[in-house]
């Protein structure tokens, strides 16, 4: 089973999961910018932030031969926030990078005037920089949340293929199947997907367009989720082709749209990154 | 290193020489469109090693001459330059701060760039230490010379990547080498080879020794 996790927030992971990872199938993955589990107070927080996203984590994730690409955004919950909105000016220096192949997440927190401004600029900035967009629906209020995404990626003009919402649950998935954009699945131990009733989704929905995460965070969260579903799905009697575009195919087909996409596996592992080798013991 | 020469190696080595042609003509037009371009240059013109460069392009690739001929093909000076070579810098990877690095000596700031220079030493990221030690180099004071080079030996990276270093190298250098070596020793590991030759090099001056060891007697 090969599997790329178009969902996961690895700089709140230990390099100990990139290893179990590895040792599960998955060779890919996208990691979409996020909060940080508490409010940061000045755009300079994000660009530290960003520069991790595309130097420290590629190269964590390269020990373990996965391929680590990035999503970068200003998030929903901090679009609120007057002190954090300046980043917007240095995205786009950010969405020039070669590791970032979507804009990402955005969406909505608490559907706040705010957050729809924060939006609209972003859905702009993506179609400036031809890049797909990671949206994420709220947790509160979601069926409302989604609605209202999918009109404003209706209003903004991106082309719905390069458009995933994300998070969905059976509740919210008919609303995005008729769109034409591509629905995202996080499989979390507790809340949101389990690996079985997502396997009845894609039995219901079938496999275009659907993308399963484990969004594994500093949360409870499990970064092997990916491949229980996998193992779920062949439960279910889906061929190990199905599976394979579920959890390879489909997401390279959607963040390939960047034109940067980069999975081939020849890279050998960098030894060190600026000078500092996480292989303990090592020198 | 001129644009002019920049653009007669890259002719042949772009992979997609109408794009970096164009991104020279935005860039010289509109400096500001530099940001976009120069993270771009990688992906639309290819990161190998430039083949059978001159020695002055020693350990470039295609991506650094591309970067290097944007930057150097914007219409600025003196704040201005300054300004937008530090901030191609601050939201650089790696890549794009290695070509930031190489293209000091040819963008005209003057010395401004050398805290680009004691950043990019203390990264301990050798793709950058080595970078910072080409010919911009000569802005920075001895003592911090003195430690890059001396980084350059914990780290591995050949000291072939340090310009002029045969001419710069003193006696305090000489000194920094003999306790390194010291250490080494003592802890029952060696100096790499072409730190040792310099060691060797710099203590064995013939007036500068014979008296050393007279006081130290």
């Amino acid at each position: 089973m090969r599997i790329f996790d178009p969902h996961i927030h690895m700089s709140s992971r230990t390099t100990d999961d990139y290893e179990r990872m590895a040792a599960a199938g998955v060779r890919a993955l996208v990691e979409p910018a996020f909060w940080l589990g508490q409010p940061r107070t000045s755009a300079g927080s994000f660009t530290d932030y960003f520069d991790s996203l595309i130097g420290w984590e590629p190269f964590r994730a390269s020990q373990f031969g996965i391929r680590h690409h990035c999503a970068i955004a200003l998030n929903p919950k901090e679009a609120n926030d007057p002190r954090c909105r300046e980043v917007l000016s240095v995205l786009p220096r950010y969405l020039a990078k070669d590791r970032v192949v979507a804009v990402g997440e955005v969406g909505y927190d608490s559907m706040t005037p705010d957050e729809d401004e924060v939006f609209a600029a972003q859905l702009a900035l993506a179609i400036e920089h031809d890049l797909p967009v990671l949206v994420h629906t709220p947790h509160r209020d979601k069926r409302r949340g989604t609605q209202r995404t999918l009109d404003v990626v209706k209003e903004s003009g991106i082309d719905r293929r390069r458009v995933v919402v994300d998070h969905l649950n059976e509740v919210t998935v008919g609303l995005v199947a008729g769109s034409g954009c591509w629905m995202g699945f996080s499989i979390y131990p507790d809340t949101k997907m389990s690996p079985p009733r997502m396997a009845a989704v894609l039995r219901q929905y079938g496999l275009a367009r659907m993308l399963v995460n484990s969004a594994a965070d500093w949360g409870r969260s499990d970064p092997l989720l990916t491949a229980c579903t996998g193992e779920a799905m062949r439960a279910a009697e889906f061929t190990d082709d199905e599976v394979d575009q579920v959890l390879w195919r489909n997401p390279v087909e959607f963040f390939g749209q960047s034109g940067r996409l980069d999975v081939s596996s020849a890279e050998p592992p960098a030894t060190v990154f600026a000078g500092n080798s996480i292989v303990r013991g090592g020198a | 290193m001129t644009g002019g020469y920049l653009a007669d190696v890259l002719k042949d080595q772009a992979a997609d020489p109408a794009w970096l042609a164009d991104a020279v003509g935005r860039v010289a037009r509109d400096p500001a469109a530099v940001a976009g371009l120069f993270p771009a240059a990688g992906r639309r013109c290819g990161r190998e090693p430039l083949p059978d460069p001159d020695p002055a392009l020693t350990g470039w690739t295609v991506d650094d001459a591309a970067r290097v001929l944007l930057l150097t093909a914007m219409p600025l000076t003196g704040a201005a330059l300054a300004e937008q070579v530090g901030a191609l810098y601050r939201y650089g990877d790696a890549d794009e701060k290695r070509a930031v690095l190489r293209a000091l000596p040819s963008v005209d700031i003057g010395d401004t760039g050398v805290g680009l220079l004691h950043d990019a030493i203390r990264t301990n990221d050798p793709r950058l230490i080595a970078a910072a030690l080409g010919p911009y180099a000569s802005h920075l004071d001895d003592e911090m010379w003195r430690q890059a080079v001396i980084k350059c030996v914990f780290m591995g990276i050949p000291l072939t990547v340090v310009a002029g270093l045969a001419e710069r190298a003193d006696g305090e250098l000489g000194r920094m080498l003999a306790d390194l070596d010291q250490e080494r020793r003592a802890a029952g590991r060696t100096m790499p080879a072409d730190a040792a030759a310099l060691l060797s090099l710099l203590t064995s001056d013939p007036p500068a020794r014979p008296h050393d060891q007279k006081e130290a007697g």
